[in-house]
């Protein structure tokens, strides 16, 4: 009876099960942070105002198209094949043999800062226009501007996508077990081939995936209202002053 | 009276659409200038092209005997020295109110925190906003958010303050608030470039009104001789129009 399979699955194998989870978190968490500052940062030259003349522009030009071969390429192609080009490429083509596990980062990375870079693009854009020129008539420039001003509206913006895109990175992790990556598919597929209980096992796989997803979910709504701060906020002294009278000298300002 | 900012045969061009045509103007030391006009006169482009939101097609901005134009003429460092007030307030949605003011001192004018709050306290004072300084944009009405935004630029201490329709977006009932401010301002010896609408306002607290139309400047003067004696047609014009 597939009860008592359950429970002997998980009795004998939570070590290699509970390992897999958290080798396949711990690349999404990675993949996803490194992907979003990836995406940050092309945000920030993508929008860099286009000099008129000059060696910058040329320079600019060609940043500009590096990066965008870069979304298009990645966004293109499916993980899995890139998986497989990036880790036998790179011992074919340079004789590194990459570590595994840093492949792997490195794949769910890059894919993720394509993604992202969109992502970004389409909070940038949404961000109200008058919020870049008050920060030039400052006198801040664009690293400033995005910085201090730009980018933080931007993230809370984006959070919602971005929290969809570490759910579809715990998920896509799976596809990491084509080049060795022990990951909780790959986990998974080790125990099932010991006990040919394929359901049972991959039943156990499916709640712990189901686990990670939700609980990522949950914190990340959880991070939204924290950003979005207080409904209400408080006064600082007494009754709320109206404007200061052309009387109250001690109001003036001296120039 | 010393000049602080001169603009020589300034001339704006969207396209083929000529905007701005030839414009010679000065604002001194000390003087309240406002600029009237119908919509589309060119008014609004002045002003951002002043500080450099729009990028003028030719002629020269005057500061501190340089001309800023010039492609080596640091424009962010320029641009400190005039603070600007939008028609959209357009205050900062991610800071607060007193974060509003600090953060370009911090940032730009690398002042310490401390310090940055103190100046910035100063001026929230100064336009009756000292006691919301936890608040977000978003919690605030439209004339406590330009009165904010008018604090956050008197908070870099510019040379001068550049008003672009300040009380254009306002609710009628909140229109008296930001321009009483503007009033404790000009009183100050504050000096000021004002574009508006609000004529009254204009003849109370400039020293000097420009009326533009069509681009260029036809007539500037005292506001006693532009509103009771203007010498052009088309002021006469205007005036008639709106002050009714």
């Amino acid at each position: 009876m597939s009860y008592e399979w359950f429970i002997s699955i998980i009795s004998n194998n939570w070590p290699m099960f509970l390992r897999g989870a958290g080798m396949t978190l711990l690349i999404s968490v990675i993949g996803t942070i490194i992907g979003a500052i990836i995406g940050l940062a092309i945000g920030i030259v993508h929008t860099i105002p286009m000099p008129e003349r000059g060696i910058k522009k040329f320079l600019l030009k060609i940043i500009n198209f590096i990066l965008s071969a870069y979304i298009e390429f990645f966004r293109g192609t499916p993980m899995i094949v890139q998986a497989m080009v990036i880790f036998y490429g790179s011992a074919l083509a340079f004789g590194i043999n990459m570590d595994v596990f840093l492949a792997a980062v490195f794949i769910v990375s890059i894919n993720t800062g394509a993604y992202m870079s969109e992502i970004v693009r389409g909070g940038i854009i949404s961000v109200d226009k008058g919020q870049f020129e008050s920060a030039q008539a400052i006198g801040m420039n664009h690293f400033q501007t995005m910085m201090y001003i730009v980018l933080p509206q931007v993230i809370r913006n984006i959070l919602p996508a971005t929290g969809n895109q570490f759910v579809i990175n715990i998920k896509d992790t799976a596809v990491l077990s084509v080049i060795g990556v022990t990951e909780l598919f790959f986990q998974t597929r080790t125990v099932s081939g010991n006990n040919f209980r394929y359901f049972e096992s991959f039943f156990v796989a499916c709640i712990l995936y189901f686990i990670m997803t939700f609980t990522i979910t949950l914190l990340l709504r959880r991070l939204e209202k924290r950003l979005d701060g207080p409904e209400n906020y408080s006064m600082i002294g007494g009754l709320p002053m109206q404007v200061a009278k052309p009387e109250d000298t001690e109001h003036k300002i001296k120039i | 009276m010393e000049k602080v900012i001169e603009i020589q045969h300034l001339s704006k061009s969207f396209g083929t659409h000529e905007v701005l045509k030839d414009i010679d103007f000065s604002v001194h030391k000390g003087e309240v200038v406002c600029v009237i006009g119908s919509s589309g006169s060119g008014k609004s482009t002045l002003l951002r092209c002043i500080n450099l939101l729009e990028k003028p097609s030719g002629g020269q901005i005057i500061y501190n005997s340089e001309n800023i134009l010039d492609d080596r003429h640091d424009i962010h460092a320029y641009r400190t020295k005039l603070g600007m007030v939008f028609q959209q307030f357009n205050l900062f949605n991610n800071h607060d109110v007193i974060n509003n003011c600090t953060v370009g001192q911090v940032k730009v004018l690398k002042r310490r925190k401390e310090e940055a709050e103190k100046v910035a306290l100063k001026y929230l004072k100064v336009v009756g906003m000292d006691q919301y300084v936890n608040a977000k944009a978003r919690q605030l009405s439209g004339g406590q958010k330009q009165r904010v935004a008018i604090a956050r630029a008197l908070s870099m201490e510019p040379d001068v303050m550049l008003f672009d329709e300040p009380t254009s977006a306002l609710d009628p009932e909140m229109v008296g608030e930001v321009l009483k401010v503007m009033k404790d301002l000009a009183k100050s010896g504050l000096t000021m470039l004002i574009v508006t609408h609000e004529m009254e306002f204009a003849k109370e607290v400039s020293d000097r009104v420009v009326f533009m139309d069509k681009g260029v400047i036809v007539e500037e003067g005292p506001p006693e001789q532009i509103f009771n004696n203007p010498a052009h047609e088309r002021t006469r014009e205007f005036l008639k129009r709106t002050l009714k």
